[in-house]
């Protein structure tokens, strides 16, 4: 026995040398520590970064073109840019580039780095050159068409006479990042223009440089003390990345972080009247949308696409599931941006969705799949649905997966339903009317897949209507235009579209000066401060 | 001796045989994922051109025996492809990764030995008595506790109620990078540093998440140690000594556990080859980033370079270890010569 | 004579007495082990749950009511409600049936599975034997867990192809041990008698070499079945598994997770629910291996 009572005095003296009092656990006070889900984090570099985490590190380290503040984003201003000039016919922009600005490497950024950026963009031709291509730029042309000018001068000409906050609010978009041509050049392997090099390193002159990134883990950042607006207070920013909610909620009640930001309304109740906590809310742009596949030959019918609209619980979901994280929003763009339309003319009705179906010949309603996503609260709302049609007698049978899963089966249209997220990709009402109203080509093999695409709707008047919108230049017209496509959207489209995303920030009440925009990369840390 | 030679080669056939076949089967099963290892690699925003660039570029176009052949030449090569996750060469990420299991695991075995075998000496002193019992209900209870429950149930009272332990993770966040990284076993590296406070931090992390593992295994070599201490404590030397009048204490801990050394020692490396591979549920509870949850998190995003290299790597290591307590029994048993 | 004394009587008068007489007293030896008879009460109140599910829940375990979402336990739902107002007790009462679908399913599989590959490597031995062996080498040397994942992977999420991935990775021990025990017998004097009355292989397997290893087979499928529960919840609990609205006791832990820690019930009820009956499992089984394995025991 002897033995066994040394044995338990062995493993009582390892458990012991833990700290006893974990609850004065506090972050450094010259440090900010976030918890987030920071792995859709694919690549660092700004021709490449596309998703919502990597979108607002690109924010932080690299410095745009133009910007906009975060309450006002109508008002487009210089960042980079010092000023610009739009010739007489609307095809050519000259930028004035600030002075005095430096790379954290120390060399000066110059109008050869802000165009050698843009056509890096072109040139590599990533997921989000979309944005700046689709104003004639190519490979082939971009050398004469992008330029400097001078050594503080850019000059762009763009093929068409756009309205010109389209093109303006993609430069707001990370493609519109200036990186350092020099290093990135110094780095180049096989004329790759430092991509591979730049994918985990980062060429910026924002107010952070990256100090590591491990995949899944942690993103680190380093403050740059000679930003040209001034030095951040916090010398250092580490995002981990921690998938669950209810962890993020424990690290942060602990104090082992700063600021949790994927908290459900659950964990959002639970901080109820906790005083060191405060909670935001912050209204996004990204719509969550039903997407009813036109090969459907049931999905296909108008009224059936008719009752599913009046077979959501969008109410009951807002107030309970959804509560604080979402509200119902029922046109394709959201809040916020240029002419959104906020009517909701939707409600949840099984009555009138019973007789819409019968009108379509289906009165004992049908079977359908929907994919879905196996995150909160995609799959609370699916399968609050799923319990909603089953009492309008249609049976709905949910394929749950992880996104790489969902979304293959989502492009090639295999699918009957997907419920979906999306985002804007730029400021611009264009992004969402691009995806959501128009399909230049439904066939298989289509060169753009937008998602009216992949629902496989056919639509080229609408087509025709969105693209007569781009080239608008007056803003209250333009806005008109699209009010118009949005109804006759909401009236006929195979999007049945709920809800629009707010994102629920908690921050301990010490940290101050954080700022959250309508898209991740209007976030910023580098006013942030600490009592 | 020419059929111990015989005995090697016929090991090291059965060695490559089991190899290839691992390949083969990682290698078809990611062909078969339903997912688009493309759309991993570019996103879902790619233009149609993008799209076919990175397809061609990931081999992707070629036939499937060409494929299969192109990748056993790679591994044989030590080249596992980049994960598309991380941008990083699979090795790489591998050797990230691998310590954090190691160091877990290796913990969580040590307690597991250090409790287990006493446990499971007792029980057999004490065959059919009252901690014969007790101890045999706790190791079931131990084989019957879904692992990834009682991770989250011991979270929420030990750190969320009672705040005695730190939470998930390796590291309090903000001791992140303070110390160089030598062998990625974090006690060992803070303390090769001389930084106590991280050794200290990392040590209180281990706690939870390995006395959670080492319950498992305690519960598998407590059993063993019981039924291989009752053979030997059936043997007449046993009695001889009694009669010779040595302490009880003596014959039992000395001689009759003594003599279990070599079948124990089999016994504990199953249990930590099991170990490297069963934490996957629990590194995803505690947000351990080891190599179960790099191969969950690849797979779930498939990310099939990945899974294929991490699989492979856990993969070998079972067989290395399984071949090296072989050869150690062998070696140390004559009776099994 | 009474039924016991015909059973316990030391001159049985046919084989099927002695037979009958055998498992009597094993029985005997069972029943003297409280454990194994506490794991044997629950595993009757479990199969008890499994068959009168309709009737024992309170509620449907599918029907939602958002606004009673996560309730604590009351009078009205005695294991409180999860995330979207469904009635925890009615959702574990009807998820023991997916739990006995799940084990019975992996069960029919492994077992012939292993034995078919276990007898007839061992009894043709050859090159038949190495092939079918160097399989069971290949798949024993995976991580299982981690088949399983990209098994299921493969395959699609679902309670089925769960099923699938967790036999598929669950068969090589019992090939093992079918031909292990093959290879005693088949040197036996009865076998040759056969062979030497014109038996084919096919026959010798099927008729003299399979019932002999059924009883080691079927012992190691009951101390089995708890970490197959075990498994196939690790499967539910990422994902993997069953699909909603389905009340697996591993899925519904993987959403309780989230509300863990403001609402303890979620997660913690079906979780206790995998606990119990697993160690119900566990408890009947190394009983029932002291009984009939006793050099292991003593």
């Amino acid at each position: 026995m002897r033995h066994l009572t040394l044995t338990l005095l062995l493993g009582a003296a390892l458990v012991s040398i833990a700290p006893a009092d974990r609850s004065l656990a506090a972050t450094p006070p010259d440090a900010f520590v976030q918890a987030m889900t920071i792995d859709d984090i694919i690549s660092l570099d700004p021709a490449e970064i596309f998703e919502f985490s990597g979108a607002e590190y690109g924010a932080q380290v690299y410095d745009r073109l133009i910007t906009y503040p975060v309450d006002d984003v109508e008002d487009i201003q210089g960042h980079v840019a010092e000023s610009w000039e739009i010739s007489e016919d609307g095809k050519t922009y000259v930028f004035q580039i600030r002075d005095g600005i430096t790379f954290h490497s120390g060399n000066p950024l110059t109008a050869e780095d802000v165009a050698f950026s843009l056509r890096r963009v072109v040139e590599l031709d990533m997921s989000p050159a979309f944005i700046l291509t689709q104003f004639g730029f190519s490979a082939d042309n971009v050398e004469e068409k992008i330029r400097a000018t001078g050594p503080l001068e850019v000059t762009i000409e763009v093929d068409q006479a756009y309205a010109p906050t389209f093109f303006l609010y993609c430069l707001t978009a990370g493609v519109g990042s200036v990186v350092d041509k020099e290093l990135v050049m110094a780095n180049e392997v096989d004329g790759d223009l430092g991509y591979a090099w730049l994918k985990t390193n980062s060429a910026g002159s924002g107010p952070f440089s990256l100090r590591a990134w491990r995949p899944n883990e942690s993103l680190t950042l380093d403050s740059n003390p000679d930003y040209w607006k001034g030095a951040p207070a916090m010398t250092r920013v580490i995002t981990r990345h921690i998938a669950e909610a209810a962890t993020q909620q424990l690290l942060l009640e602990q104090g082992d972080i700063d600021v949790a930001r994927n908290l459900g309304p659950d964990q959002v109740a639970a901080l109820e009247g906790n005083a060191d906590i405060e909670v935001k809310a912050v209204p996004k742009g990204a719509l969550y949308y039903l997407g009813l596949n036109q090969k459907n030959e049931y999905l296909a019918k108008p009224e059936v696409r008719q009752a599913l609209k009046y077979l959501v619980p969008y109410q009951e979901l807002a107030d309970t599931v959804l509560k604080g994280a979402a509200e119902v929003h029922q046109a394709f763009l959201p809040k916020g941006f240029l002419g959104a339309l906020e009517e909701t003319p939707f409600s949840l009705d099984v009555e009138r969705a019973k007789e819409l179906l019968a009108e379509a010949g289906l009165p004992d309603g049908f079977s359908v799949t929907m994919d879905v996503r196996s995150i909160s609260p995609v799959t609370e709302m699916a399968q609050a649905i799923q319990a909603v049609w089953a009492e309008a007698g249609i049976e709905l049978e949910l394929i749950p997966g992880d996104g790489a899963q969902t979304l293959t089966k989502y492009r090639a249209r295999n699918h009957d339903i997907y419920i979906g997220r999306w985002g804007p990709d730029y400021q611009d009402p264009h992004t969402n009317a691009d995806t959501f109203a128009r399909n230049p080509d439904n066939s298989d093999d289509a060169q753009s897949k937008p998602l009216a695409w992949r629902n496989a709707w056919d639509i080229p008047e609408m087509t025709a209507m969105a693209d007569a919108a781009v080239l608008e230049r007056d803003a209250a017209e333009r806005a008109a235009m699209y009010i118009e496509i949005q109804k006759l959207h909401q009236e006929t489209s195979p999007f049945v579209i709920m809800f629009q995303d707010i994102e629920t920030i908690a921050e301990r009440t010490n940290v101050e000066g954080t700022i959250w925009g309508p898209s991740f990369d209007d976030n910023r840390y580098w006013q942030i401060t600490k009592n | 001796m020419l059929g111990h030679a015989n005995a090697l080669v016929k090991l090291a056939a059965t060695l490559a045989l089991t190899f290839f076949g691992l390949l083969l089967v990682t290698f078809l099963i990611g062909r078969v994922v339903p997912i688009d290892p493309v759309l991993a690699a570019v996103g879902d925003r790619a233009s149609a051109a993008v799209y076919e660039r990175a397809r061609i570029e990931m081999g992707l176009d070629l036939p499937l025996w060409q494929q299969f052949l192109i990748y056993v030449q790679k591994v044989l090569t030590g080249d596992f492809g980049q994960s598309v996750l991380t941008a990083q060469p699979v090795l790489s990420d591998i050797a990230r990764v691998f310590p954090a299991t190691l160091e877990l695991a290796t913990v969580a075995t040590f307690l597991g030995v250090l409790f287990g075998v006493p446990m499971g000496v007792i029980a057999a002193v004490h065959q059919g008595r009252w901690p014969d019992q007790v101890i045999r209900l706790l190791g079931l209870i131990g084989y019957s506790v879904p692992i990834f429950w009682l991770g989250l149930v011991a979270l929420l009272v030990f750190y969320a109620k009672l705040q005695i332990v730190p939470g998930p993770g390796r590291l309090d966040i903000f001791y992140d990078d303070l110390v160089p990284w030598v062998t990625g076993v974090l006690l060992i590296d803070a303390a090769l540093a001389r930084n106590w406070i991280v050794w200290q931090n990392a040590l209180s992390h281990l706690v939870l998440p390995s006395a959670i593992l080492g319950y498992f295994s305690l519960a598998y070599i407590s059993r063993m140690t019981r039924s291989l201490m009752l053979e030997q404590l059936r043997q007449e030397y046993i009695l001889t000594a009694r009669v010779k009048g040595l302490s009880e204490t003596r014959v039992i801990w000395r001689h009759a556990l003594g003599n279990t050394a070599v079948p124990l020692i089999t016994v504990i490396a199953l249990s930590y080859a099991n170990l490297l591979e069963g934490s996957v549920l629990t590194e995803i509870i505690f947000a351990w980033p080891g190599l179960g949850f790099y191969i969950t998190n690849s797979l779930l995003s498939a990310d099939m370079n990945a899974v294929l290299g991490g699989t492979i790597v856990v993969g070998s290591v079972f067989i290395a270890i399984n071949l090296l307590s072989d050869v150690l029994y062998r070696t140390l048993d004559p009776r099994a010569r | 004579m009474g039924a016991r004394d015909w059973l316990l009587t030391d001159t049985p008068g046919s084989p099927t007495q002695a037979q009958f007489g055998r498992a009597y007293q094993g029985w005997l030896q069972l029943a003297d082990n409280r454990l194994a008879m506490l794991g044997l009460f629950i595993v009757v109140v479990l199969l008890f749950v499994a068959a009168f599910a309709p009737w024992l829940a309170t509620h449907s375990p599918t029907a939602q009511v958002l606004s009673d979402r996560l309730q604590p336990p009351s009078a009205a739902h005695w294991l409180g409600t999860d995330e979207l107002g469904r009635d925890i007790y009615s959702r574990i009462v009807h998820g023991s049936r997916l739990t006995l679908y799940i084990v019975g399913l992996v069960v029919i599989i492994v077992g012939p599975v292993g034995l078919a590959v276990g007898t007839i490597a061992g009894y043709l031995g050859g090159w038949v034997d190495v092939v079918l062996m160097r399989i069971t080498d290949v798949f024993l040397a995976f991580p299982r867990l981690i088949l399983a994942l990209a098994f299921v992977a493969a395959l699609g999420p679902g309670i089925e192809n769960a099923i699938i991935a967790i036999a598929i990775t669950a068969w090589p021990p019992y090939a093992r041990m079918a031909r292990a025990e093959t290879l005693t017998i088949r040197k036996a004097d009865y076998i040759a008698a056969a062979r030497i009355q014109g038996a084919g292989p096919v026959r010798i397997i099927g008729r003299h070499v399979v019932p002999m290893c059924l009883s080691s087979v079927i012992v190691r499928l009951t101390l089995d079945m708890a970490g197959i529960i075990l498994t196939a919840a690790g499967l539910g609990f990422l994902g993997l598994g069953a699909q909603p609205p389905l009340p697996e006791w591993g899925a519904m832990i993987s959403t309780g997770r989230q509300y863990l820690l403001n609402q303890w019930w979620v997660a913690t009820m079906p979780g206790l629910a995998i606990f119990i009956v697993s160690l119900g499992f566990n408890l009947l089984g190394d009983g029932l291996r002291d009984v009939l394995d006793p050099r292991q025991a003593r």
